[in-house]
């Protein structure tokens, strides 16, 4: 059969171009203009190459651009363990024949489907110090003493934007479990109670290796939306108080809307660095997955 | 078994808090957004004490909703349909053709899962085309960015519709448009229409693209519309409110029309049978 023929070259050529104009383009543009003074007043003085300045000034200016890769860093991590282990756990409980199943993770997904701008308006009213609704249940219940300054407290606003985050994320992580909890054989488990083993010993020995598909595919979409993370910070607390909670992309997008584009590509530059050193791992532990199938 | 019944209790004790979480941010939202200014300002708990819909009707023309909502489904429609098209037809030569080129572009196209877009240089780019603050190179950038999640998800679908198809319809004398639009497509519909959802309602949030890529008001998707709306009027809580119920209808709509394609798709490709 002629291969040539009927699956013709020319499908690709579409997505292809697409592809390589409004993503590869400006990300391979991106890393040149990161050695250059590009700026507002490009227009009139000219772009003119400027070598390692800006990552110098990146990685040794007291500017807190380090503070925010940290924080992106920190964010990556943090919030992934927040959403991971109790979605699993939600996600085992479910499993386990509970009636109403179906109306629970109807409702725990709910908030992934919703615009993070959206979810970042309303906690900022629930969060309000005076008037918001977590402080006055707080209230309502007698436990004043743990009123807080949600947003602007700085030893407690990364905590509110995990809180946040896992508000919304957890329901699709744990969907992800679910679908691949049902994969498991119920004998499996059977056999695990003939030979004596507890809940701790069925979910290390049984549960966690049958879900290692699942488990990646949750850790790939977290890092990856972990490192590029920009709406929640953004609408919650715009990388206030100060720079306490600035990340790298909230950074980059500060220093765009000042014109200092080449900065904002060098900040840019130094994700894309973080993610393609996380990438290639991800994609080689994915196309290992392949070829044991 | 009187302890297993304790056990289902607590678990449904549990599972009715945490629905409890998810539901009380939108109750509250829903509750005051017929409140007036200064009961909206309390953001308490309890029913107005008098029913204002018309917090509705201005903030639909205060915050120009109607515009945003329009721009918002071309934007999501238009990117998402070109988008979850010209994937499947990709996808579908990428898996039946696996030469060394087709699978280096396979994984070429899957690092776009991973890695930033840079929109500084992505503004650029659009200038240079004369597509900056324009709806077509808003809408291109949308279809762009969706390609690495539907060519990963449609491809791994692909391997499982019969290579004997294609064969059949090749010797009935069906040429490659007609083999791909009338064989393989159908069978393709439930993976296309997971994708469609997910991008449709991703694109619908989104709020940094049109951050960087539309400086001028009429471009605005929804997204941007609240945000604006919010900064122009941060202590009007009842009518920000009402903009929030008012953006998120569509989605929750769509997202109970298509909820028995969203998990299966989600998953496919990751969670292997």
């Amino acid at each position: 059969m002629n291969k040539k023929r009927i699956y013709p070259q020319w499908f690709l050529i579409l997505p292809l171009a697409l592809y390589i104009i409004f993503f590869l383009l400006p990300s391979v543009m991106g890393v040149g203009y990161s050695f250059t003074d590009w700026n507002s007043r490009s227009v009139l003085n000219g772009t003119h190459f400027v070598g390692l300045q800006n990552f110098a000034e990146i990685f040794t200016s007291d500017k807190s651009y380090l503070s925010g890769i940290g924080n992106t860093l920190k964010f990556t991590i943090i919030s992934n363990i927040v959403k991971l282990i109790p979605a699993l756990l939600i996600a085992i409980m479910l499993q386990e024949g509970l009636k109403g199943k179906g109306l629970y993770r109807t409702l725990l997904y709910l908030p992934s489907i919703l615009p993070f701008v959206i979810i970042g308006l309303v906690f900022k009213s629930i969060l309000n110090y005076n008037n918001g609704l977590l402080n006055t249940l707080l209230d309502a219940f007698h436990l004043g003493i743990f009123k807080q300054k949600w947003l602007s407290d700085l030893a407690i606003v990364w905590k509110s934007i995990y809180g946040v985050d896992a508000w919304r994320g957890i329901g699709y992580v744990m969907t992800i479990f679910l679908a691949g909890l049902n994969t498991i054989p119920k004998s499996y488990y059977e056999a695990a109670q003939i030979d004596g083993a507890n809940f701790w010993q069925r979910l290390r020995y049984v549960t966690l290796p049958m879900l290692s598909g699942a488990i990646m595919i949750n850790l790939v979409f977290g890092i990856t939306y972990g490192l590029k993370v920009f709406d929640i910070v953004y609408v919650l607390t715009n990388g206030g108080p100060g720079h306490a909670t600035e990340v790298l992309t909230t950074y980059a997008f500060q220093l765009y809307s000042r014109g200092q584009y080449g900065m904002s590509s060098a900040l840019n530059t130094v994700l894309l660095v973080i993610t393609a050193i996380i990438g290639v791992f991800i994609v080689k532990t994915l196309s290992k997955q392949e070829v044991q199938q | 078994m009187a302890k297993k019944r304790i056990q289902n209790l607590l678990k449904h004790v549990v599972c009715i808090l945490l629905c409890l979480c998810v539901v009380l941010p939108f109750y509250m939202v829903l509750i005051n957004s017929f409140k007036t200014k200064a009961e909206a300002a309390r953001m308490s708990l309890a029913l107005p004490t008098e029913w204002v819909f018309s917090n509705y009707s201005e903030v639909i023309e205060k915050g120009s909703l109607i515009q945003g909502f329009l721009n918002s489904f071309a934007y999501a429609l238009i990117a998402t349909t070109l988008g979850v098209v010209l994937c499947s037809m990709a996808a579908f030569v990428m898996c039946r053709k696996r030469t060394k080129l087709n699978v280096f572009l396979y994984y070429f196209v899957l690092c776009g899962l991973f890695f930033p877009v840079n929109y500084v240089t992505l503004v650029r780019v659009l200038s240079t085309l004369h597509l900056n603050d324009t709806r077509v190179g808003i809408i291109m950038v949308f279809t762009s960015a969706m390609i690495p999640f539907c060519v990963f998800t449609i491809r791994n679908f692909v391997i499982s519709v019969p290579v004997e198809l294609d064969e059949a319809a090749v010797i009935d004398g069906a040429g490659p448009l007609s083999l791909f639009f009338k064989i393989i497509m159908p069978l393709l519909k439930p993976t296309m229409v997971t994708c469609f959802i997910l991008q449709f309602m991703t694109v619908w949030s989104d709020f940094l693209t049109p951050l960087y890529l539309s400086s001028k008001s009429r471009l605005f998707p929804m997204t941007m519309a609240v945000y604006q709306f919010f900064g122009k009027n941060k202590s009007y809580w009842n009518y920000i409110f009402a903009d929030i119920v008012l953006t998120c209808i569509p989605v929750i709509i769509v997202y109970m029309i298509g909820q028995k394609y969203i998990v299966g798709g989600m998953t496919s490709g990751a969670v292997k049978e």
